[in-house]
């Protein structure tokens, strides 16, 4: 029996097509994942997001073992709600996953994980937590829902109190409020302005329809993948795992060095990394032949596979192919050619994000 | 449900067939595989002139999510393709039967359109899915 988040219903009664996600049966799109993906850049789109895992990080040396877990440092966290993205790391430097963190307290902070990889994520935070009084639990009462787009605070706040409305007032980018049950969170994973709204379960499909009658479209898994895409973001088990450090995934910016002082899981590992220069490289691809980058396909130059594509697709928004992939670090060319099934094709090479905020960046 | 016109013959993988008469088939990708496929955005169309034979490869339709092969589903020539779907290939989805056909072909033996499916067992193939 796979899954079902606490929204799901709303989504049978949608028609979404559901397929399973990380053991979770999820909605894949409403209809068209096009019209969804405009309506993110464009307007509002809301996301079930519950499958995500949420873990509450509480105890006196809470904060001690956030900083030994991960390679980002949640010292730089002073306010409370403020957000941190990391890495957490294994000792060789490989990304286990990828994860927010919220500052509550000094000792509460809430940690948001993958759903593919939950259970290797708690049973590693239960390892390491071994060393330090913590303790580690997940909560399985909330329904998340992601509202991303240029208008989705604008309606997301329609259907709040008021007393929600001045709890959330002013909230800036990657800080997160509690407002009244809702605990609000100003981040997401398309490139677009919005909230990440954890709610109580029994009040999540209420919220959720409430929502969609305030002009905040659903979209489904389809739309989110090629919006993180375009954004340029990651996508754990495509675009990194455990055998690609951070350095190799365009996340060397989530990696904390300074304080030096600071041990942190992995940063022997890393430290060596960075002195030699990683082997590999994350770069972006925009295609110009006709046709479409898919993940798996190689990278080519001068006859030699350099690499290989880690997401691709067609991007709605540009109307062109755009991927990820990792090649070697050697790679300087402007222009290499993908293997797409059974043609070379070629590719501009350009950093890793293609639109930010509705615009084309390529 | 997706929609199986009776008058039309398919083939397993997805491809409906209507024939033209004078061995003449109009060929394209069936309502269930459009709904499987998703938006169409890129279709990579067959050669014109080129011969064939049943069950090749000769073809690409790709939606955002992922590629599909179009396979021949009798030996033949290619005649024409629908030229519009270079610039709207999303006609497949809106209409999978009508303007979202993909090409025609002439059939090296037009007897071989016995082979083919019927709408009946091609509904069951699709429910065994």
């Amino acid at each position: 029996m796979a899954n079902k988040t606490p929204l799901y219903q709303a989504h049978v009664d949608a028609n979404a097509r559901i397929v399973d996600f990380g053991g979770w049966d999820m909605p894949l799109n409403y209809g068209s994942q096009i019209d969804e993906h405009h309506a993110v850049r464009q307007d509002a789109g809301m996301f079930d997001v519950s499958h995500m895992t949420v873990v509450e990080v509480t105890g006196s040396e809470a904060k001690a073992y956030l900083r030994y877990l991960l390679a980002n440092d949640v010292d730089k966290l002073k306010e409370s709600g403020k957000a941190l993205y990391s890495g957490m790391l294994n000792e060789e430097g490989g990304v286990i996953d990828d994860l927010i963190v919220y500052y509550l307290t000094d000792t509460h902070y809430r940690v948001v994980v993958n759903a593919s990889t939950r259970d290797k994520d708690l049973a590693w935070m239960e390892n390491v937590a071994q060393q330090f009084d913590v303790a580690i639990a997940e909560r399985v009462d909330v329904a998340m829902i992601a509202v991303q787009g240029p208008n989705a605070i604008e309606k997301a706040q329609s259907v709040m109190s008021d007393e929600q409305k001045n709890a959330v007032a002013g909230l800036k980018p990657f800080v997160a409020a509690q407002a009244g049950d809702l605990f609000v969170a100003r981040t997401g994973y398309t490139g677009e302005d919005g909230y990440e709204i954890m709610v109580p379960d029994s009040k999540g499909i209420e919220f959720w329809n409430q929502l969609a009658a305030a002009g905040v479209k659903p979209c489904g898994l389809a739309a989110r993948d090629t919006l993180r895409l375009e954004a340029g973001m990651n996508l754990y088990g495509h675009d990194m795992d455990e055998t690609v450090s951070p350095l190799e995934a365009n996340m060397g910016w989530t990696i904390a060095w300074e304080p030096e002082d600071r041990d942190f899981v992995g940063r022997k590992a890393l430290a060596e990394q960075k002195a030699q220069g990683a082997p590999r490289k994350m770069i972006g691809l925009v295609l110009e032949d006709k046709g479409i980058m898919r993940e798996g396909q190689e990278v080519v130059v001068n006859d030699e596979v350099v690499g290989v594509v880690t997401s691709g697709t067609m991007s709605p928004t540009t109307g062109k192919s755009i991927a990820m992939a990792r090649v070697n670090r050697e790679l300087n060319e402007e222009q290499v050619l993908v293997q797409v099934r059974k043609k070379q094709l070629s590719a501009k090479v350009v950093k890793p994000s293609f639109v930010r905020q509705g615009k084309s960046l390529i | 449900m997706s929609q199986i016109p009776a008058e039309l013959k398919y083939v397993s993988s997805h491809e409906w067939i209507r024939d033209e008469g004078d061995g003449v088939v109009t060929v394209g990708i069936t309502d269930h595989a459009q709904e499987l496929l998703g938006d169409v955005v890129f279709v990579d169309a067959p050669e014109v002139d080129s011969e064939v034979e049943a069950e090749d490869e000769i073809a690409v339709v790709e939606s955002v999510k992922a590629a599909s092969d179009i396979y021949a589903p009798l030996a033949g020539t290619i005649l024409e393709i629908n030229e519009e779907l270079e610039d709207s290939p999303e006609l497949i989805n809106s209409d999978p039967y009508g303007d979202g056909w993909m090409f025609k072909m002439k059939l090296a033996d037009a007897g071989d359109m016995d082979s083919l499916l019927s709408a009946e067992e091609y509904a069951d193939e699709i429910a065994e899915d």
